[in-house]
């Protein structure tokens, strides 16, 4: 047994994977320091997860279409489309609230399945044919909504995007001020333990398999700024309002998009594709199947995000979603996905999806006047891409 | 002065710890035209990129002379500058620009910037007379022509950059006789009027044809220079040189591998090109393969093999295919690549970059890739686990050299990555595979261990066929084989039969038979 472990082979820890978890920590200690600590603040932190889930969700689904090696230029005005059906019924016809949601998220799927059927049956670029949507979605947005604000949307509806899990606060002084909801901390602990059990299991299996392992001190300290992170963030969110409904759902979508990717044959013929659509093809590979659904369902995430934004607004907007699809495809390439397909990551999308969340209220917190925000924004961008190929061109 | 214009003196070139030049030296003399011989993956197509600054210095070592001044080329256009100008085997001409833009393309006639049209087809016309053009318009797109014509254009663009050094890699490869006969005269003309030319051919007919002397490279080293009328210039001449062994230490034996029953058939198979149904690429063609059976599929380029296989292989080209295919005795039909992966088909591409494999990703993922629906996974969940260890059981068995799975299948050297693409089809656990060029651009050590691999393959029982442009390679490894002509089966040898002179005799006769017709 001794022998055994003698002989493993030990290798460091990639720090590249974490490169971008880092510039997050340390984009946040920069806006601390400017703002004087108010980024740092329950409510802020609550806001971030509060303003951007639509971000995350659209970048998820933005990244499946960025490793299939294809964009969506159409994503804001489907958005916006979604959101204004769901609108339009709860206002105008008195449909329930979860009705008009199913029909948010319907409309969203037929918007991707119309995608997909020229992308993958009749082979038009996804540049034209969704350029096409996104002109096509704005207008159509505009119609329904007779280029008015439907609301407000009923309490049911906006819960999704502004209520909190009912739980109990403890160690609350006797006015209800201060004290912290029970319920952060015990995900926080929950996460803590996961965290470095997945990181026990993985040795394991790994020296099992006769795999290299990783050195034990640099999976104690990338566990300790982890959960160091994660433990701030609840506690942060317990000292407010506890768990928004927003982190749940944000968090599912994640989940099930990140075992989608890493787990599952589907996840490995869009990487597969991405990364030599012919090579696929010859694997046996149905590419016109993989992308039809990678489209249906950013359609889908779409109809999601239409609902989480028209009910953060209490209303459906025709202007809204405008520019999203910029906001989401930052996130990717800033987590690390490659413009020519096949390379990214669901957890690095949302990783960006948090920097440019960060930085948006870190500057509205700091007073930057709004185009200097979309200066710096875009600064953000090409630096994080930039140095993220120069590092991968030095490998080589 | 001396009498050489070019010397190349102990170039070294390494991709990624493979040596593919070792210590080649050669000199050519003015005026003359020099032939580069060697196998594939010799180093032929290297030694020229080397040459005209595709690698720049740096890249390499060695020293480049040139007109008695040594040269260090960071890139074409220093190269092009000193008037070495070359044409590679790909046309890099612009489909639908007019031939008078493509014959000045990066090298325009113009006025402060502004370019001359006027100028521009004037001197294109007198290009193309020097060419044997002249009855061509100059405003027609390039694309107008034929591939022979193609290449005189890019001749003609090489003239417009004032030459004095051409270098054809392979100039002949997609022509015909006809036009191959053309070009090689062409070259003749100019060597007269005072060029200096390197040729690099597999046609040894055409080498001894326009040859003034050979260089022979293999393996990366420079093996000899002969001249003509002091060496013997014949094709056996020139073959001993590049091979330089006896061909039996090249092809491992086969032995213990008994023969079964038919497992793989194809009957009437009846193929249409892809864009124009028209235009039949594979007629009436019938084969069949044995369990234990290596059975070549021979013939030129353009005879319709890869269009076969892949035809075969869930109808993966072409249009309006009938005919039947039988696997076991069994009729089946295959429409797409899952099905025939499913019906225990593999098909090995002759190009592993494009068709192969995706580089980006590691070894693991790129050889479980067409198993994984089948033998790697749950309800569409990968199995993580016993992908990593069969990947690695693979590893072993074929001898990819690398410390792990996890290495990315673009920075391996092509025996390896070729190695990877069998361990690909290998795990999907066909009867009948197909190897669309199997060793091309490998180096010998990995030529060995793949054929290796193929009659271990055979040995298990499998149906397999090879398609290979080298004739040697199809003698050495194939028990049996079909002569492919212009999309019809020429004819079939097997055993002692194959011979080189047996498998060109069959093209010939064909040819005339359809001559006659």
């Amino acid at each position: 047994m001794e022998n055994a472990v003698k002989n493993q082979k030990k290798v460091n820890l990639s720090l590249k994977q974490y490169g971008m978890v880092l510039a997050l920590i340390a984009v946040y200690l920069i806006f601390a320091v400017i703002t004087g600590g108010k980024n740092m603040a329950p409510m802020t932190v609550n806001n971030i997860i509060m303003q951007n889930g639509y971000v995350i969700i659209l970048g998820v689904g933005r990244l499946i279409c960025v490793l299939s090696g294809n964009v969506d230029l159409g994503v804001g005005s489907v958005v916006a489309t979604c959101g204004a059906v769901a609108g339009t019924l709860i206002v105008d016809y008195g449909v329930s609230s979860p009705l008009a949601m199913l029909a948010s998220l319907a409309v969203g799927l037929l918007f991707g399945a119309f995608v997909g059927f020229f992308v993958a049956k009749l082979e038009i670029p996804p540049f034209i044919v969704t350029l096409a949507t996104m002109l096509m979605g704005r207008g159509i947005c505009y119609v329904i909504l007779q280029a008015q604000t439907k609301g407000p949307l009923p309490a049911d509806y906006t819960w999704v995007s502004t209520g909190f899990l009912p739980t109990i606060k403890i160690g609350a002084a006797a006015d209800g001020t201060g004290g912290v909801y029970l319920i952060c901390l015990i995900i926080a602990a929950v996460i803590a333990v996961l965290v470095v059990m997945g990181d026990i299991r993985g040795q394991k299996v790994a020296a099992k398999n006769g795999l290299p392992t990783i050195y034990t001190w640099q999976l104690a300290v990338k566990d300790a700024v982890i959960i160091g992170i994660e433990t701030f963030f609840f506690y942060k969110l317990g000292c407010y309002n506890g768990i928004p409904i927003m982190l749940i759902l944000v968090a599912i979508v994640v989940a099930i998009y990140h075992f989608i990717t890493t787990q599952t044959v589907a996840g490995r013929q869009i990487y597969a594709m991405g990364g030599n659509a012919k090579a696929a093809r010859l694997s046996g590979i149905n590419t016109q199947k993989v992308f039809f659904w990678v489209y249906a369902n950013m359609g889908l995430l779409c109809g999601l995000a239409g609902i989480v934004l028209s009910a953060r607004n209490a209303s459906a907007t025709p202007k809204a979603g405008d520019g999203f699809e910029m906001d989401a495809i930052a996130s990717c390439y800033i987590g690390g996905a490659a413009t020519s397909g096949g390379v990214g990551t669901v957890i690095g999308a949302v990783v960006g999806a948090f920097i440019m969340g960060i930085l948006n209220i870190g500057m509205s917190l700091a007073g930057f006047d709004t185009n200097v925000q979309k200066i710096v924004k875009g600064a953000v961008l090409l630096g994080a891409v930039t140095m993220d190929l120069l590092g991968k061109r030095k490998k080589k | 002065m001396a009498e050489y214009i070019l010397e190349m003196n102990h170039i070294v070139k390494e991709f990624s710890g493979v040596r593919a030049l070792d210590d080649v030296n050669f000199k050519v003399r003015q005026g003359e035209i020099m032939a580069i011989c060697g196998e594939n993956g010799a180093g032929k197509s290297t030694l020229m990129n080397v040459l005209s600054g595709v690698y720049p210095h740096g890249e390499y070592s060695g020293d480049i002379i040139y007109k008695g001044e040594e040269c260090r080329f960071r890139r074409i256009r220093d190269s092009e500058k000193k008037g070495i100008v070359i044409i590679h085997q790909e046309l890099a001409l612009s489909p639908y620009l007019s031939i008078a833009e493509n014959v000045f393309l990066g090298n325009e006639r113009k006025k402060n910037g502004i370019i001359d049209w006027v100028e521009t087809r004037r001197e294109a016309q007198t290009l193309l007379e020097k060419v044997g053009l002249e009855r061509e318009n100059v405003n027609v797109p390039v694309n107008t022509l034929g591939v022979g014509k193609q290449q005189l254009i890019e001749i003609a663009k090489a003239l417009g950059k004032k030459a004095d050094l051409l270098i054809l890699d392979e100039p002949t490869a997609a022509l015909n006789d006809q036009e191959s006969k053309q070009l090689l005269d062409l070259m003749l003309q100019l060597k007269a009027q005072g060029m200096t030319c390197i040729i690099i051919s597999h046609k040894l007919n055409e080498i001894s044809y326009v040859a003034d002397s050979i260089t022979i490279i293999r393996d990366g080293h420079t093996i000899e220079t002969l001249e003509k009328g002091k060496d013997d210039f014949s094709e056996e001449r020139i073959i001993k040189g590049m091979v330089g062994r006896e061909l039996t230490n090249r092809y491992p034996k086969r032995t213990d591998c008994p023969i079964g029953d038919v497992i793989f058939q194809v009957k009437d198979w009846n193929v249409y090109h892809p864009d124009d149904s028209t235009r039949p690429i594979l007629k009436n063609i019938d084969l069949q393969v044995r369990a234990g059976e290596v059975v070549g599929l021979a013939g030129l380029m353009g005879a319709g093999r890869t269009e076969l296989a892949m035809s075969l292989f869930g109808k993966s080209y072409g249009q309006k295919i009938s005919g039947q295919v039988l696997i076991n005795g069994k009729e089946v039909e295959m429409g797409n690549v899952q099905e025939a992966i499913s019906q225990k088909m593999a098909y090995v591409s002759e190009d592993r970059k494009t068709y192969g494999l995706v580089l980006i990703d590691s070894i693991k993922f790129n050889m479980t890739l067409s198993a994984l629906r089948n033998f790697f996974s749950r309800r569409g969940i990968v199995d993580q686990n016993s992908e990593a260890v069969k990947a690695e059981e693979y590893r072993r068995r074929i001898n990819v050299k690398t410390n792990s799975i996890e290495q990315v299948v673009g920075s391996l050297s092509g025996g390896n990555q070729q190695k990877v693409v069998l361990a690909k089809w290998m795990l999907t656990q066909p009867d009948v595979l197909i190897l669309d060029e199997p060793t091309r651009g490998i180096d010998v050590g990995a030529k060995y261990e793949i054929y290796t691999v193929i009659n271990e393959l055979a040995k298990a029982g499998k149906a397999i066929i090879i398609i290979s442009s080298e004739m040697p390679e199809i003698i050495g490894t194939c028990d049996r084989t079909y002569v492919l002509n212009e999309g019809e089966i020429a004819g079939e040898l097997r055993g002692e039969e194959m011979t080189q002179e047996a498998i060109m005799g069959a093209i010939m006769a064909h040819n005339n038979r359809k001559g006659e017709l």
